[in-house]
């Protein structure tokens, strides 16, 4: 999960990792509150900025220096609504200003390649990293992270030093990166990074803007962290399936899909994809494509099924459904079970066409079981490859 | 021979008294594995019945069960927050493999025990995987022995289900051993690790990779197919269609930026001479043809 700014300066607060004042506002009115409280902190200025999680958001408008209240409030009117690539701006922050000497970057981060984690740093940092890593890639310091030590003082001195920082400067940086590791440890973080990590006119080292990547498999350490999910932007169709706990991504596309495992569920995707593409070709029509990603796991109860497609059904696109379940551990039986128990459970509230492809362990069973119900609407096909192509058709109707 | 695992391998299962391991060591007794022993330091000292597989003792530690059976293999059914404890107690024990099947791992905990195993002799499998099996002599996870029997071809995948699809594809033929290594960001075995195994192996002549968007992996094992890798090998990719920036169900399996593509993995792959086929079906097929030619 990706954090807001607002929510990042927190964290690093908690930890102690040096930000400046700031409060979130929803409102116009909202926000010119805020700017009284934290403008009188800082000689009226503030810095109104949009809550998105996507970069580029200051070339977009979305941050604006405010020299007074009324200002912060103008500003917020502005921005609070406004849509930086995609982003619909909810909520805005009123952070205290600060006069800026140099900007510079640093963040730590999993290193899938390399199976540990990686600090980069920089004394040029407010600027595009990914560009800045491209172009000057001498300019950006990459040291190594070994998870079971971390940034103790020694590495946080090492990752200093390689980005070129005198020995005063360093010295007063290199304390806050060992609390940025804090963060990165303590809230079982995957992506912890400051852009920019400034040095006010008055010396300060200040952790001026945050983006926060948190591991959901760490949940269990971190009940707190649920209080930190965006629920007003999620899907509701991806909100519903995670109350019911199923692994769900929508799509844009108009054929459902049911797997098993993840890897197969992405394949049925693309098979599905492909054969979208061709029924389209054959037609003239726009061509079918995937609807949505939804892997049921290795259980596929009828209870589950019958929520999988509650879900898919629910998605107004969705015109058919493809259902395809490998049988390993799970029997096939069990799965046409649930697929039977599932529509009976619906009634009238299954209402598209439902082709399943059933291999692996009992199949014959699993098909015996669909066929000798012969519900309306479902039908049966014996490769993966055939069944994408009939889903693709029924949706193309 | 096979790789990893083989009939000499004795087996413990760490977990093995829960629901999951109760049932997993049940169909790995069934598939012939010799299961020596489970771990549970609160039932220490019992045994477990299994249906015609007799009686399974039941240790403290995975150093004890070691020293009563010798034991080389671990799998592991921990709970994710369990896991990296048990792993590490395995890794101390010294056990050669340990086969870690728990999901849902935190990605912390994995990067710290599998750092902890560096220099050390433990060879890990997973986590968030289904394990190995060498069908026929041994089955170390939840593979179904039931897909595909022995033969000569040697797979390796990210996904549980795509390798029980592709071995299923391809029964006809059966395997010298088939492992699934996991879609987890930090796993122990890699794609290198499975085709520098196949490669050395006189049982395997073919070997199919499956990968998935996410990461380099694929892209990396591409460069060593090109170097070092002198059988045929035919590839799959999964995830054309994923979107950006969302996770497709493995925790590994996002696509971030222009990086972990599927497009960019396959070019990698047909690049290195490996054959990529569209869909599964037609990546057995490609195993098909070179399993006739190698017949020549």
């Amino acid at each position: 999960m990706d954090l807001f700014e607002y929510q990042a300066r927190d964290m690093f607060e908690a930890h102690g990792v040096p930000v400046l004042a700031g409060k979130t506002a929803t409102t116009p009115e909202g926000a010119k509150a805020a700017a009284e409280e934290i403008g009188a902190t800082s000689g009226g200025v503030t810095v109104v900025k949009a809550q998105v999680k996507v970069g580029g958001r200051g070339k977009a408008g979305g941050v604006k220096v405010a020299k007074s209240a009324d200002e912060a409030q103008q500003y917020a009117e502005q921005i609070l609504g406004m849509d930086i690539k995609g982003h619909t701006v909810g909520t805005v922050m009123i952070a205290q200003g600060a006069q800026i000497a140099e900007e510079y970057y640093f963040s730590v981060l999993l290193d899938r390649t390399n199976r540990r984690y990686l600090a980069m740093c920089s004394k040029e940092g407010g600027v595009e990293i990914e560009k800045l890593a491209v172009e000057r890639p001498e300019a950006l310091a990459r040291v190594a992270v070994d998870p079971n030590v971390g940034i103790d003082a020694a590495k946080a001195k090492e990752i200093v030093d390689e980005a070129g920082f005198d020995a005063e400067l360093g010295a007063k940086i290199a304390p806050v990166l060992t609390k940025l590791w804090d963060v990165y440890r303590e809230e079982d973080a995957t992506l912890v990074e400051v852009n920019p990590l400034v040095q006010t006119t008055d010396g300060k080292i200040i952790a001026l803007d945050g983006k926060v990547t948190l591991d959901a498999n760490a949940d269990f350490r971190h009940p707190e962290h649920a209080t930190l999910e965006d629920k007003a932007s999620a899907d509701p169709l991806e909100a519903a399936a995670k109350e019911k706990g199923l692994n769900y991504v929508k799509l844009d596309g108009d054929v459902g899909i049911i797997g098993n495992g993840a890897g197969l569920v992405m394949s049925t995707l693309d098979v599905v994809a492909y054969a979208g593409e061709k029924v389209g070709a054959e037609t003239g029509k726009p061509a079918p494509q995937p609807a949505n990603f939804l892997d049921i796991g290795g259980g596929a109860s009828a209870e589950v099924m019958a929520n999988g497609l509650g879900i898919i059904l629910g998605d107004e696109q969705v015109k058919s459904v493809f259902v395809n379940v490998f049988g390993g551990i799970t029997a096939c039986d069990a799965v046409a079970n649930g697929i039977v128990g599932a529509l009976d459970k619906l009634g009238d509230g299954a209402t598209k066409p439902l082709v399943v492809r059933l291999d692996g362990n009992n199949v014959e069973e699993g098909r015996r079981i669909l066929a000798e119900r012969n519900h309306p609407l479902v039908s049966i096909e014996e490769t993966m490859d055939g069944a994408a192509a009939k889903a693709a058709t029924l949706a193309a109707k | 021979m096979a790789i990893f695992l083989d009939d000499s391998s004795k087996v413990i299962v760490q977990g093995m008294t829960g629901s999951e391991g109760m049932k997993h060591t049940q169909l790995m007794l069934k598939a012939g594995t010799q299961i020596v022993g489970g771990v549970n330091p609160r039932k220490a000292g019992t045994e477990v019945e299994f249906d015609g597989g007799g009686k399974v003792p039941v240790f403290g530690t995975v150093k004890e069960a070691m020293a009563a059976t010798g034991a080389n293999v671990s799998v592991a059914f921990v709970p994710p927050k369990f896991a990296k404890d048990a792993a590490i107690e395995s890794i101390d024990a010294q056990i050669p493999l340990l086969v870690i099947i728990t999901e849902g791992i935190a990605v912390k905990d994995s990067a710290e025990l599998y750092n902890y195993s560096l220099g050390k002799k433990t060879r890990i499998i997973g986590p968030n995987c289904p394990g190995i099996i060498s069908p026929g002599k041994s089955n170390a996870g939840i593979i179904p022995a039931s897909i595909a029997g022995p033969g000569r071809i040697g797979l390796v995948s990210k996904s549980g289900t795509l390798t029980y699809q592709m071995m299923y594809e391809l029964r006809e033929f059966g395997f010298s051993s088939a492992i699934g290594i996991g879609g987890d960001p930090v796993i122990g075995t890699t794609h290198i690790d499975a085709l520098a195994a196949f490669e050395a192996d006189p049982e395997t002549d073919a070997i199919v990779m499956i990968g998935e968007i996410g990461g380099d992996a694929e892209e990396r094992a591409a460069e060593y197919i090109k170097a070092h890798v002198t059988k045929p090998v035919v590839g799959y990719v999964a995830g054309f269609t994923a979107p950006e920036g969302k996770t497709m169900g493995h925790a590994g399996a996002i696509v971030s930026g222009s990086s972990g593509t599927a497009a960019a993995k396959q070019e990698a792959l047909e690049a290195a001479g490996v054959k990529v086929g569209k869909t599964p079906s037609a990546t057995a097929d490609e195993m098909r043809k070179i399993m006739k030619d190698l017949k020549k």
